[in-house]
């Protein structure tokens, strides 16, 4: 049994993993809760984002957090244009699922000649920065993805929920024909919302960058346990992700510290099967 | 001449199995082998996957599982490496079964989240025996294993084993997809419920299907275990086994036996040439565009555009079943010929049937006699249980209580598709025909899996008789989404009728219908209960009602509130009431 500094410790690495598991859920459960998109190219988009970063901050010598006022628009255009190119077809959920996974291997390639295979780590002012709370260290990069996680995650809920824009686009995802009718500018919002969920993967690649090593191959790493998250959050639920994913990251965290890391998986692969077994019909 | 698939299958293999005679350099049966081996597994997915639409990410369990298996038992048991290939199988054909057993009686669990509950598996797999001495972390290697020569090297030994199994693969996959159990599994695809109630077995066809795609993917693994010779649950178990697995189906056409095969090869030799190449990157980023473009222009794949399903023609003999014009009633004689039967004693006998959805008591203890060769009209306001009186006596829905007894047995609480082999057929108030089937293959399916039970040809001149009684006979060859809704009310008819029913359903057939074709109707609902047929008939054309039934049942809140003649009991009060509430005076 370790030591409790060592498990508080580790309860404290759990919530800062699962929250960028949040962070990165978060764009991938909007456009498939609302799109009906499922786009694997969200992951390769947040790793050519912390990517970006590397290059800006690392070897431009940009202030890391300012490299989010290129990145952030970049991604948006790029989320625009490419729902713009895919709304053309009418691809079914699967489908979007093939031709982003497609897309992934396209944008690895590109990271790989850019970067080579080879491990990038960014080394900024802020990736040593801790503070000491109490016995528990808190690295201020792992902070800064919760800070962002729950700030990104809050707005999306309230934007969603209360404004009017939330609203129409709720409508659109629900019936779009009929919000149609109803006036809602459908093809927009479905425009806006996949430029929201790119500018996401830029966040997340800014978080992606300041606390790990990079190398493409990584890109495939994060895919199934991000998927949990959303599945277990439930789809196009804004807070579902950053919640399930605080709960997988700490039950692995915990699962690590009692026996060994290669035991992790289980815990939050165990957990999807559970949660899709069970909740089949309300997801 | 046209040589018939198998023959062509078995010649090819047989060709290529000379191959290493030639004394060509090992390379060559090694990149061949490559070709094999994602044959193999492309084939094998396609086999639940492609055709029952149940998308699978775990095909790399199932592999891994082979592999696994292979390795254990040669490794730490010391069995011949061809012994270890059977148990490769069947271990993996048990996960598949177990998985299935679990996941396929859970309605509603198909696409994404199926996708996502078997790459779940995948990864609990991996964990178990990456932390457990089946491989304990660092991998395991087979070299000290012997292979037995098969052919003049140890690469024409693999590259006969892989060639083999791929002429199997394809021999079962084909097979199957012409056998009942690919109609059916095609059927799943389209509308499951729908399937069911047309009588095919859709968990048995799911759980068959899968286990035989599993345990061709264990073969395989066992295999490739063998060829790799060092096994790594890193590299088993990647999440890119199953995603190049669909990615080659869906390319090549995953609704087509030879689709994945194609696509296996395409894509294979495209890494190959690519990655053999100076710009190995560029290789890569070139296959994801290609999976890009063909996604976006030919959902279907390339199969799925160049090779329509092969249809059966229509009979060219004179038989009298094909003779008989669409309209004129049939004689008696004819009717007995065809296998409805008519007497005199109840056919159905519903006892205290009670159905309950979450609170809502939509049919409270139903007693009602169906007596052969009757029309029983089943009326009552919107609400009052009609269809889901429909919905429990055809199995689409479980009773919460109560019994159905038909011909003499209790059918309530079996699977739908007993209800239909048992004589009960249905038609939908919203037609739900069979989309990717064409309007024959849509009658010809229940003439297969109901009553009637016939084989292939014979259900094929079954729906031919039932299109001509319908009128739809010109539009055989018609995806039914081409259909207007007159014609799809009569497609729902004729499948229901292609069964042989004893007891066909008729949920509100005329809505929706111009008065002309509502004439239309009437007249062939009489014809069809001059065939013998006994018919209960849910309606709200009250014309139609008064016209057709020889007795009516009114239903409110769920309950029978009056029976007897139409004209008697559509006199009373409490039953006009019910429709029209209190101030109707």
């Amino acid at each position: 049994m370790p030591s409790l500094t060592l498990l508080g410790q580790s309860v404290l690495g759990g919530i800062f993993v699962g929250s960028l598991y949040g962070l990165l859920g978060l764009g991938l459960s909007l456009s498939w809760g609302m799109l009906r998109q499922i786009n694997l190219a969200h992951f390769a988009l947040a790793f050519l984002g912390a990517y970006l970063t590397y290059q800006l901050a690392g070897v431009g010598g940009m202030n890391p957090l300012l490299t989010l006022v290129v990145i952030v628009p970049a991604f948006f255009v790029f989320g625009v244009c490419l729902h713009a190119l895919l709304s053309r077809f009418a691809i079914s959920p699967f489908n979007s699922l093939l031709v982003t996974f497609g897309l992934t291997v396209m944008i690895e390639s590109l990271i790989q000649s850019l970067w080579t295979a080879d491990y990038r780590r960014l080394d900024s002012a802020y990736s040593l920065m801790k503070f000491k709370v109490g016995s528990l260290y808190v690295p201020f990069p792992e902070l800064l993805t919760l800070l962002l996680a729950i700030l990104l995650s809050g707005a999306t809920w309230a934007v969603l929920r209360y404004t009017d824009l939330g609203k129409a686009m709720r409508a659109a995802a629900e019936d779009g024909p009929i919000a149609a009718a109803f006036g809602v500018n459908e093809r927009r919002l479905a425009l806006l919302l996949s430029g929201f969920s790119a500018a996401l993967a830029g966040v997340a690649g800014l978080c992606l960058a300041l606390s790990y090593t990079l190398a493409p191959s990584q890109i495939y790493a994060w895919i199934g346990v991000v998927f949990a998250a959303v599945m277990i959050g439930g789809l196009g639920n804004p807070l579902g992700p950053l919640v399930a994913g605080v709960v997988i990251g700490v039950s692995e965290a915990v699962t690590m510290a009692l026996t060994a890391p290669a035991w992790a998986p289980l815990v939050s692969f165990s957990l999807l099967i559970l949660v899709l077994l069970t909740r089949a019909r309300s997801i | 001449m046209r040589l018939p698939a198998p023959v062509w299958i078995l010649g090819a293999g047989l060709l290529l199995a000379t191959l290493p005679l030639l004394g060509l350099p090992a390379f060559y049966e090694s990149f061949l082998y490559l070709v094999f081996y994602w044959v193999v597994l492309a084939t094998s997915w396609n086999i639940l996957s492609g055709y029952s639409g149940y998308f699978s990410f775990g095909h790399g369990a199932f592999f891994g599982a082979g592999m696994y298996t292979t390795v254990t038992l040669t490794a730490s048991y010391d069995l011949p490496f061809l012994w270890s290939l059977p148990a490769a199988a069947l271990v993996a054909a048990l996960l598949g079964v177990g998985i299935g057993g679990v996941v396929f009686r859970l309605q509603r669990l198909r696409g994404e989240l199926f996708a996502l509950l078997t790459l779940a598996v995948t990864f609990v797999l991996a964990t178990l025996i990456l932390n457990t001495p089946i491989d304990g972390g660092p991998g395991v290697s087979l070299a000290a294993v012997p292979v037995p020569m098969l052919f003049t090297s140890l690469s024409s030994t693999f590259y006969i084993l892989a060639l083999a199994l791929a002429v199997a693969t394809l021999l079962i996959a084909r097979g199957i997809y012409h056998a009942k159990l690919g109609t059916g599994l095609f059927a799943i695809d389209d509308d499951e419920d729908v399937a069911e109630v047309m009588g095919v077995p859709t968990f048995r066809y799911k759980l068959l299907a899968f286990a035989v795609s599993c345990g061709l993917a264990g073969i395989a693994g066992g295999i490739h275990a063998m060829f790799v010779s060092y096994v790594t649950v890193g590299e088993t178990f990647s999440i890119m086994v199953p995603l190049t697995v669909v990615l080659m189906s869906v390319l090549g056409g995953s609704r087509h036996w030879l689709g994945p095969a194609v696509g296996a090869t395409v894509i294979t030799c495209l890494l190959y040439g690519f990655t053999a190449g100076n710009y190995p990157v560029a290789g890569r980023a070139a296959v994801g565009l290609i999976l890009v473009v063909v996604i976006l222009f030919l959902p279907s794949g390339v199969l799925g555009r160049l090779v329509p399903r092969r249809r059966p023609a229509r009979p060219t003999t004179a038989s009298p079943t094909t003779t008989a014009p669409a309209m004129v009633p049939p004689a008696v004689a004819a009717a007995e010929a065809r296998g409805l039967p008519a007497a005199q004693e109840p056919l159905l006998e519903l006892r205290s049937l009670s159905k309950a959805f979450k609170g809502v008591q939509a049919v409270a203890g139903i007693d009602l006699d169906v007596r052969r060769g009757e029309i029983l009209g089943l009326v009552g306001p919107n609400g009052s249980g009609k269809s889901t009186t429909i919905n429990l006596v055809s199995g689409h829905y479980h009773a919460d209580g109560g019994q159905i007894r038909f011909e003499g047995r209790n059918l309530a609480g079996q699977p739908a598709h007993r209800m239909a082999r048992a004589g009960i057929a249905r038609t939908y108030q919203i037609p739900r025909p069979f989309a990717h089937l064409s309007v024959l293959q849509n009658v010809a399916l229940p003439a297969r899996f109901g009553r009637a039970g016939l084989d292939r040809a014979a259900a094929f001149d079954e729906a031919w008789y039932w299109l001509e009684f319908t009128g739809l006979a010109g539009k055989a060859e018609a995806l039914p989404a081409d259909l207007n809704l007159h014609q799809r009310k009569f497609l729902e008819l004729a499948r229901a009728l292609a069964s042989k029913p004893s007891l066909l359903l008729l949920d509100e057939v005329l809505s929706g219908l111009t008065p002309g074709e509502i004439d239309h109707a009437i007249r062939t609902i009489r014809q069809i209960r001059d065939l013998g047929a006994t018919i209960v008939f849910v309606e709200h054309v009250m014309r139609a009602v008064m016209e057709l039934t020889d007795r009516i049942v009114v239903l409110n809140y769920g309950r029978v509130i009056a029976e007897g003649r139409p004209d008697e009991v559509m006199g009373r009060d409490d039953v006009v009431t019910a429709y029209l509430g209190k101030a109707h005076a």
